[in-house]
């Protein structure tokens, strides 16, 4: 097997934004789906820094059918940023044919025309009634557009995470972005996150 | 605690810890939160009262290590995490608890250091102080871990070498591994090997606390158990009480060094990968070796003959794993999130036998393993 063929077996995702918008949850609700329910194998790994709220914050799932070695993403395959910061931070670590999602409602200038736009927090705030679960909408968005978890799953493992009494909440936030996700057609998009590249 | 057999979990590494402290016996925790490790303290305060242990949040680290040594000789197996600057307060109980020869485990948490240094990042930066951080000649054992899994198993490696051999374990992890989840299938408990500290069978009158079995280690009977004796931290006889006389203080010495020495076998624990027919290897650790086996990988891919020695056992250091390998290869990568320490332990085996290099990383990033390949392939 080439390194390159070894790339592919893995598939990297991060989720990215501010300290306490929820993407570490949201990442361990992934990984769980792919890893407990789905059978592969499965990284997650996050950073942050010192402050509670605010700050950077990133959360990483790599999936593979084989055992990973390195745990940290390599080269994305999907980046969700769910704001300015993070968006502009980490699109370059991106792959070429790599899905960018962002927060429509917190990001304003997009690096590409190969994206992704949905407005997951004033979805969360009008539809569901708390900005709190804009991750989860989110998180259905992801999983739909990753192909890489079976959505029965991760509404399981998503309802074996949260507090109690917050289960239809949070489910319907998933589905809301499930919903959302279902809307795009990747292959309307162009091929390369470098859209010159397209140019006719 | 977790159900064991086939069930699959998502843990991470701290909660393998704590799942693997609890698999082996684990009863008793005293500590201090601190970023890295505070999961591990999170989890047992939930886990130990439902297991009839007892867990307990102290004032400050001094007072944690303190507390595990006291639950340890009224016979309960005892544990203590924390990280760096934690693991800096623990080191003057620390030396008591091998003096006394007090069985229990010490994880620490690697993050940036020195001082309060880079709470959030991970680091490789305490692997010399684990083994010389509290004064004196004395034994300890620095075990080194780089998966979830291996989170769990080392874990109970650690206590069992605790209870075999009745000395302090310090349990290195990383940023890294600590908050890493992965999925994992915890062993059956039926196929799990768990050591349990001998107990004297002599009567009370007849009990030498400190005289030494042929192996070095003494049978250690519990606070309240009947068997009255002297526990200190001054040098002591075999009965437990303070001595100067010159012949006394150099056979405790060096039964203190016995027990260890006629043990490397079982305590001196290394992975290799790729390395029978390997031109030049990696000797790499915790975090870091997962990044080093990648890059090996693609070596091989690449048509290089590399090969990775991971360490588990730092201290005492797996010479013998580690001796024939300088000798086959021509040449030797260490890389390590610290300015060297592991590095310079093997320089002191190598004697010259092979071109060593090293490649050190100290801003608070994970080694890639793109940088350690740049590296290799230079070999």
């Amino acid at each position: 097997m080439n390194a390159e063929q070894k790339n592919q077996e893995r598939y990297e995702i991060r989720f990215s934004g501010s300290g306490g918008q929820g993407l570490i949850t949201a990442a361990v609700v992934f990984a769980e789906a792919v890893g407990v329910y789905d059978g592969k194998y499965v990284c997650q790994t996050q950073s942050y820094g010192p402050e509670a709220r605010g700050g950077k914050s990133k959360a990483e799932v790599v999936i593979s059918s084989s055992p990973i070695d390195y745990p940290k993403a390599l080269e994305l395959d999907l980046l969700l940023a769910m704001n300015q910061a993070a968006c502009d931070a980490y699109f370059y670590d991106l792959k070429q044919n790599g899905i960018l999602i962002v927060d429509s409602g917190l990001v304003e200038q997009y690096p590409t025309s190969r994206i992704i736009a949905i407005p997951f927090t004033d979805i969360a705030k009008d539809e569901i009634g708390r900005g709190l679960v804009a991750n989860m909408v989110a998180l259905g968005a992801v999983g739909l557009l990753s192909g890489q978890v079976d959505l029965t799953n991760l509404e399981k493992a998503l309802l074996d995470r949260v507090p109690r009494g917050t289960e239809e909440m949070n489910s319907k936030a998933l589905q809301r972005g499930i919903e959302e996700a279902r809307k795009i057609n990747l292959d309307d998009l162009p091929r390369s996150i470098m859209s010159d590249d397209d140019e006719v | 605690m977790y159900d064991h057999g086939q069930q699959r979990h998502l843990l991470q590494g701290n909660e393998a810890i704590v799942q693997g402290a609890l698999t082996a016996g684990c009863r008793f925790f005293a500590g201090y939160p601190i970023t890295p490790a505070s999961e591990i303290a999170e989890q047992l305060s939930n886990e130990l009262p439902a297991v009839d242990g007892t867990f307990i949040q102290m004032e400050d680290e001094i007072a944690s290590m303190g507390a595990i040594i006291g639950a340890s000789l009224s016979g309960v197996k005892s544990m203590t995490a924390t990280s760096g600057p934690g693991f800096s307060l623990m080191q003057e109980n620390l030396g008591f608890a091998c003096v006394a020869e007090v069985p229990c485990v010490i994880v620490n948490v690697m993050r940036g250091g020195p001082s309060t240094g880079l709470p959030t990042s991970p680091a490789q930066g305490d692997v010399q102080m684990a083994r010389w951080g509290t004064h004196g000649d004395h034994p300890i054992v620095v075990l080194a871990v780089s998966t979830v899994m291996d989170s769990f198993t080392i874990t109970i490696k650690a206590f069992n070498i605790a209870e075999k051999y009745r000395i302090p374990v310090i349990l290195l992890s990383d940023e890294v591994v600590a908050h890493t989840r992965e999925c994992v299938e915890l062993p059956d408990k039926s196929e799990v090997k768990v050591i349990d500290r001998i107990r004297p069978s002599v009567p009370p009158d007849w009990y030498k606390p400190y005289e030494g079995d042929a192996r070095g280690v003494s049978p250690m009977a519990s606070f309240g158990d009947g068997y009255r004796h002297h526990v200190t931290g001054l040098i002591h006889d075999v009965m437990g009480f303070p001595t100067q006389q010159p012949r006394e203080v150099e056979d405790f010495h060096l039964r203190m060094a016995k027990k260890i020495s006629r043990g490397f076998p079982d305590i001196q624990m290394t992975k290799g990968f790729y390395l029978d027919d390997a031109d030049f290897f990696i000797v790499a650790y915790g975090a870091v070796a997962r990044s080093a086996l990648r890059a090996v990988q693609d070596a091989r891919e690449a048509g290089f003959k590399a090969g990775l020695l991971q360490l588990i056992t730092l201290f005492p250091f797996p010479r013998r794993a580690v001796t024939p390998l300088l000798q086959q290869c021509r040449s030797v990568l260490i890389p390590e999130m610290n300015m060297g320490q592991i590095s310079r332990e093997v320089q002191r085996v190598n004697q010259g036998a092979c071109n060593v290099v090293k490649y050190n990383r100290v801003d608070g990033k994970f080694i890639t393993p793109r940088e350690i390949y740049d590296q290799l392939i230079k070999l």
